[in-house]
């Protein structure tokens, strides 16, 4: 086998970074020096701003190689991909070898290379350069003899050795309990007791023990991440504390509220709240309209919901947390493309991509970061350029989203990822027939992710990345681009009867889940693979990225091959669908899994769990207890404006194409600049119809610290004021739920999923808003060498999808002309708990003995009003559509003042705000805390409360009187005008509160994030 | 029937439905076909009278942004696209396809100018952002006066349209090729800063030399550009629509009906 390694150099570089050079190792038996030069010279650089130099693959001639350019005293440092990592550039390597017509070249691999300056010491850089999981590093002076160089580069260049492909038999029959635990620990099944003894039981009763493949396939299916067994599960709800404004509340509105101050038991989340509470507002919908309007909810890879008379759209949102914890880039760029696969799965279109992240805090000091984990603000940076680049590649933009920071997410970051798809209305076809080819389509299979499904249902801990680092993956999206290309193609032929993604589970799931009501033959040995070396049950389970897997009828079988080749996607049948209701997995006449579906599917025993709520919220972390002074409104304001929660999220949006497709027809940044924070994305995904889709979300985990019931209904009204703002229709508004929790077997934990449902529950009803689609996130939890445990805060991913009349008919939030009216529109009370005023002034909440009675912040978290929300919403787009608004911006984190300021530097108009009309509504109760305690001052709750349900609305003088009686039905203040100059200023009757220049404001709120990407960057 | 217009689909290529919708707007018929079309000859480039090669990241673009698309372009439809660009029909190449013209030395096509072989060194090249990552904005283009390029025949004021990229930064090998190209009309579009000052970061995005956002070929029927018209053909896609007066079109569908009725009269 001939060698060789060629050497890439930028004709100029950046001074203030080291020397970066692409390493190219080649190989093949029949490679030769000519073809290594062509290859050099036409496909492995670029010689307008790159030089470069090839030799053999030996010591003498690396010897030569080294000194060139290294800076004196100098190291230099090399990165590759560990073998069976996807590594896209040797790939295009060989791709472009063969478009060049070369054959000789049989395998690449790529290296980075650093010529790192004399100062700085390579063994503290390597670590930030490169992820030990998926790469290896090697550091060597330019004296090296290049002996240690050439075994790394042989190493890379060796194909894994073939293995005798062995089946075990695992002595399951005879074990006791305790071996039971210890063969699901050791295996990472994350099975517990009851669901080992389940499987014995089975085994038992058939007479022979499980396979490794059997024992693989059952872990999969029942685990967390594909059986949502805690969202399932039979659950003894405790109330330790009952909280006395429960008589405030309707019981009509608030009946979980009301059911959850009582013991009670729980027979499954997802039926009790979620699915009823969908199937609750489809009758009421079914009862006034005879229009389908939801089509697939909680059944499909995605939800689907009727979007024109022929159209529908489907909508997924999916976590990538762990992954993303150990390999940011990669955990993230796979997590994008899974949930697209998802879309595929219901065999639409994606047409746009959300992305929700939730990261510990930008410039936390290194010594704060606990072991092996990864500081936030390369997660962050890790995270955004993995989601960029899988979104950017497929051509679907990335149009709505958020991005959070608190110290609870430090070892656990949370990354959502969101598609929406479209398709025409009944082209999704939905059942395998016996007979039926099971295809396998897309990349080939190989070691990677092995365990992914168990590994998302175990804490994380300090050696998590060494034990499970198979889990992690990197992505290759112009393989998922390409057989995306060909999908649409094939549904619109009719070629297949059933489509699924292959994602967490691998080929067991995605096969078991489509044979479910028939049963299915697969012959592991035709499954193609990226390498040698994998036993059968690793074929089976890999989650090796970009593939689906298709049921398609043996008539189509030809047409559909015909129809990958063409576009060079690869497919391969790999067995057939049965009438025997057996899983029936073989590998060269080896029998590797044989099981009864029924048991595969229902045989887990339901799991009961303990919840046992205590409303003792803890502070929040970061907060100090000494009480700070009070402060200004102007500073309270400012410090608002650059908190990185609220800042301008900019320099990320722009990173992502929103712009591709030609359907963003309101873009995430607007105003006057194109750099105002937009509400929600608008969409027109057809070109045919000026019908759209607004997109929104809302997500606030500091009401979650305080009470889950209240923050799920907050998020629920602030994703559904979101997509009101921009002219969504609220009527025809969908929701998905995402829960991202801790260890659900802890009782307090529980208890807060529990009530966070039942918010659900409430809120959905009342605001018509049925759920699609939803998907839960557990044992987001670091456990310490000590054994300390830390959960992030209970946080609920609410996403709306609604309905746009005419797109026409859209606003956004940008103050728009001089002398027009402001107006408030919703009730204002003190709710400040949980607020972002509370966190900017360092208010911990609540405090027991408070030091001061003015800084008594009441308990619980704002509080959406269900007996008026509806309404509100109602009108406020009744006004919209009439054209009765020029800007709309929905109230939310920071309360009033945040809103206007941004409403007015986006618009680049002045504004002038007049408290004096405004009241403070009447609290729940006279018995609330916060009047019993004395509240801040008037001002503050006015300027800061985030109380929900409320908007800012800027309105034309002549068209002042229609809108007042439009929303006649709501609590309607007007508050400002528009004022010609630059000026966000804010009076009461009496007094004047505050005068700051526009431009101060948006300079604050547009660097908030500077200090903590910046720091990334410069690597 | 309008006239037929060939979308040029390859791997990873993924705004060529938006290209196909521009020229359908145009009044011309667009047909989107796989490269494997053309080169195994079931289809024949010489049977439309317009090629776009839109944006993306042709298989992946991990070689350099387009290097893969062009050598299969010089590969296996060499001849066919010759003969296309001789004959004077018009070209256009998106982002990705300006990309790719580029590396197939498509662009800026002066004389000697051919692929990359051991002696002969490309012209120019699109390579990494100044700023260093992607990045997708709206920014402004005037059409350089005397430029011979066909597409912007009549573009009197400076259009808005998106950009969307990570490599758009035009770099030459040396000052006589800007010469060169500047006295042979081959500078078609350069981005201009909103209040028609200085041009500095973002209004050129990328930081490509002499603020170039298109280049064409000596004889002007072929271009290539960074930008994305084609996702400025309608007056909702603008990104203030909601705050001026409602346009009759977008500012880029100039460029696709220029290309049509140039076309048309071939």
């Amino acid at each position: 086998m001939a060698q060789y390694l060629v050497t890439v150099t930028p004709r100029t570089v950046a001074h203030t970074l080291p020397i970066t050079q692409s390493l190219y190792l080649l190989a093949g038996s029949q490679l030769d020096p000519d073809t290594v030069a062509r290859l050099t010279t036409e496909l492995l650089h670029d010689p307008v701003i790159q030089q470069a130099t090839w030799c053999a693959l030996n010591t003498e001639a690396l010897q030569a190689d080294s000194g060139n350019f290294l800076p004196p005293g100098g190291h230099y440092l090399e990165i590759a991909y560990r073998p069976g990592v996807t590594d896209n550039e040797a790939e295009s390597v060989l791709e472009g070898a063969r478009r060049m017509g070369i054959s000789g070249l049989e395998q690449a691999r790529t290296l980075r290379r650093y010529l790192l300056p004399a100062h700085t010491d390579p063994q503290i850089l390597a670590p930030t350069l490169a992820n030990d999981l998926v790469q290896t590093t090697l550091i060597y002076r330019h004296d090296d003899d290049g002996a240690a160089r050439r075994s790394l580069y042989l190493l890379l260049l060796t194909p894994p050795a073939r293995v005798t492909a062995r089946i075990h038999q695992v002595p399951l029959r005879d074990a006791d309990d305790a071996e039971l635990l210890r063969i699901s620990q050791t295996g990472i099944l994350a099975l517990d007791l009851s669901e080992m003894q389940a499987i014995q039981a089975y085994f038992t009763q058939i007479g022979r023990n499980p396979t490794d493949g059997e024992l693989e396939t059952l872990a999969q299916t029942w685990s967390e991440h594909c059986s949502h067994k805690t969202f399932k599960a039979r659950i003894n709800y405790r109330c330790a504390n009952r909280q006395s404004m429960s008589t405030a509340l309707d019981p009509h509105l608030y009946s979980a509220y009301h059911r959850l101050q009582e013991d009670n038991e729980i027979d499954s989340l997802l039926d009790t709240f979620l699915i009823t509470a969908t199937r609750r507002v489809l009758e009421a919908h079914a009862a006034h309209s005879p229009l389908q309007w939801v089509l697939s909810a909680f059944v499909d890879n995605a939800g689907i919901v009727a979007f024109t008379r022929d159209y529908e759209v489907s909508f997924k949102v999916e976590t990538h947390n762990h992954p993303s914890a150990l390999e940011p880039f990669g955990g993230a760029n796979t997590g994008v493309g899974g949930v697209i696969r998802d879309v595929l799965g219901v065999s639409a279109l994606p047409i746009a991509n959300t992305d929700v992240l939730c990261f510990g805090p930008l410039d936390l000091a290194a010594a704060a970061l606990p072991p092996g984990v990864l500081p936030p603000a390369r997660i962050c940076h890790g995270v955004v350029a993995g989601v960029r680049d899988y979104g950017n590649k497929l051509g679907i933009p990335t149009v709505n989203g958020a991005v959070l920071f608190d110290p609870g997410y430090t070892a656990n970051p949370l990354v959502f990822c969101g598609t929406v798809g479209i398709a025409p209305r009944g082209a999704h076809p939905r059942a395998a027939r016996p007979g039926d080819v099971v295809v396998v389509l897309g990349g080939r299979t190989g070691r990677d992710g092995i365990h992914g499904a168990t590994f998302s249902s175990v804490e994380l801990t300090h050696t998590t990345a060494s034990d499970v680092g198979s889990a992690v993956q990197i992505g290759d999206p112009i393989t998922e681009k390409k057989f995306l290309d060909v999908l649409m193609q094939a549904r619109d032929q009719g070629l297949y009867n059933a489509i699924t993604d292959c994602g967490a589970g691998g080929l067991s799931s995605a096969v078991g889940e489509m044979g479910e009501q028939t049963g299915v033959t697969v012959e592991l040995e035709h499954v193609p693979l990226k390498y040698a070396g994998l036993q059968p049950w690793e074929i089976w389970l890999s989650e090796a990225q970009e593939r689906m897997v298709l049921a398609v009828p043996p008539q189509h079988l030809a047409t559909f091959l015909d129809l990958c080749a063409t576009e060079d996607v690869e497919a391969t049948p790999i067995g057939h669908f049965t009438n025997n209701q057996r899983l029936h997995v073989m590998h060269h006449g080896q029998m590797v899994v044989d099981l009864a579906m029924e048991f595969v599917h229902n045989g887990r025993p339901q799991r009961m769990l303990e919840a046992v709520w205590q409303h003792t919220p803890t502070p929040q972390q970061g907060t100090s207890s000494p009480a700070p002074p009070m402060l200004t409104v102007r500073e309270s304001l400012l410090r608002l404006l650059a908190h990185p929660n609220i800042a301008s999220k900019e320099r990320i949006v722009r990173t992502y194409d929103h712009e591709v497709g030609g359907a963003t027809v309101i873009k995430p940044l607007v105003g006057v600049t194109n750099d105002g924070p937009g509400d929600a994305a608008v969409l027109q995904p057809l070109r045919h119809t000026y019908e759209g889709l607004a997109l929104g979300c809302g997500i606030n985990p500091h009401y979650g610290r305080l009470d889950p019931y209240w923050m799920a209904l907050a998020c629920i009204d602030e994703a559904l004021r979101n997509v009101v703002a921009v002219g969504g229709n609220p009527s025809r508004t969908v929701i998905l739920d995402n829960f991202c929790w801790g260890d659900p077997r802890q009782p307090d934990r529980l208890a807060g999923l529990v009530r966070a449902a039942a918010g659900c529950y409430d809120a959905a009803i009342a605001l018509g808003t049925p759920f699609i689609s939803g998907k839960d996130s557990l044992n987001n939890e670091y456990r310490d060498a000590h054994g300390q445990r830390m959960a992030i805060p209970p946080t609920l991913l609410i996403s709306a999808l609604a309905h746009v009349p005419d797109v026409r008919q859209t606003v956004t939030m940008d103050l728009k002309e001089v002398d027009n009216i402001v107006y408030l529109v919703g009730a204002t009370r003190a709710e400040l708990a949980g607020s972002h005023y509370a966190l900017v002034c360092q208010i911990v909440a609540p405090d027991p003995q408070p030091a001061r009675p003015d800084q008594t912040l009441p308990p619980l978290p704002p509080r959406v009003d269900l007996s008026k929300a509806r309404q509100t919403f109602v009108a406020l787009h009744t006004a919209i559509r009439a054209g009765l608004v020029r800007a709309c911006h929905d109230i939310s984190e920071g309360g009033l003042a945040v809103a206007a300021a941004e409403m007015a530097f986006a618009g680049g108009h002045g504004l002038h705000i007049d408290l004096s009309a405004m009241t403070i509504a009447a609290p729940w109760q006279p018995a609330d805390p916060a009047h019993a305690l004395g509240a801040p001052d008037a001002i503050a709750i006015k300027l800061f409360s985030e109380s929900p349900d409320r908007f800012l609305v800027e309105v034309r003088p002549q068209d002042a009187t229609a809108f007042e009686h439009s929303l006649s039905s709501t609590i309607l203040t007007r508050i400002g005008r528009v004022t010609a100059n630059t000026e966000l200023r804010i009076s009461t009757a009496t007094d004047e509160v505050l005068t700051i220049d526009l431009a101060t404001l948006k300079m604050v709120w547009q660097g908030g994030l500077d200090t903590g990407l910046s720091q990334e960057s410069d690597l | 029937m309008g006239l037929r217009v060939l979308i040029l689909r390859a791997p990873g290529i993924n705004r060529d439905a938006d290209a196909a919708a521009a020229c359908e707007l145009a009044g011309a018929q667009a047909e989107r076909v796989h490269i494997n079309r053309l080169a195994d000859h079931s289809l024949c480039l010489h049977d439309y009278g317009f090629l776009v090669i839109p944006g993306g990241f042709s298989y992946g673009d991990h070689l350099g942004a387009g290097k893969l698309l062009a050598i299969d372009l010089q590969h296996r439809l060499g001849e066919q696209l010759a003969t296309f660009v001789a004959d004077g029909r018009p070209v256009l190449g998106i982002c990705n396809g300006f990309q790719v013209l580029i590396k197939a030395a498509i662009l800026p096509g002066l004389q000697g100018g051919e692929p990359a072989t051991e002696h002969v060194r490309p012209q120019a090249t699109l390579t990494h952002n100044a700023s260093g990552h992607f990045e997708c904005r709206w920014v402004q283009l005037a059409a350089e006066p005397a430029s011979r390029c066909i597409f912007t025949q009549g573009m009197t004021m400076p259009i808005e349209v998106p950009v969307a990229h990570g490599e758009g930064r035009l770099v030459v090998a040396d000052d006589t090729i800007l010469d060169q190209l500047q006295t042979q009309g081959q500078i078609a579009l350069r981005y201009v800063a909103p209040d028609g000052g200085d041009v500095t970061y973002p209004a050129n995005p990328n930081g490509s030399v002499g603020n170039i956002a298109g280049l064409c070929n000596p004889q002007g029927n072929v271009l290539g550009l960074m930008p994305h018209p084609e996702d400025a053909v309608l007056p909702q896609q603008h990104p203030r629509w909601t705050r001026e007066p409602w346009r009759q079109m977008g500012d880029g569908l100039l460029l696709f009906q220029n290309a049509v009725r140039y076309a048309a009269q071939l």
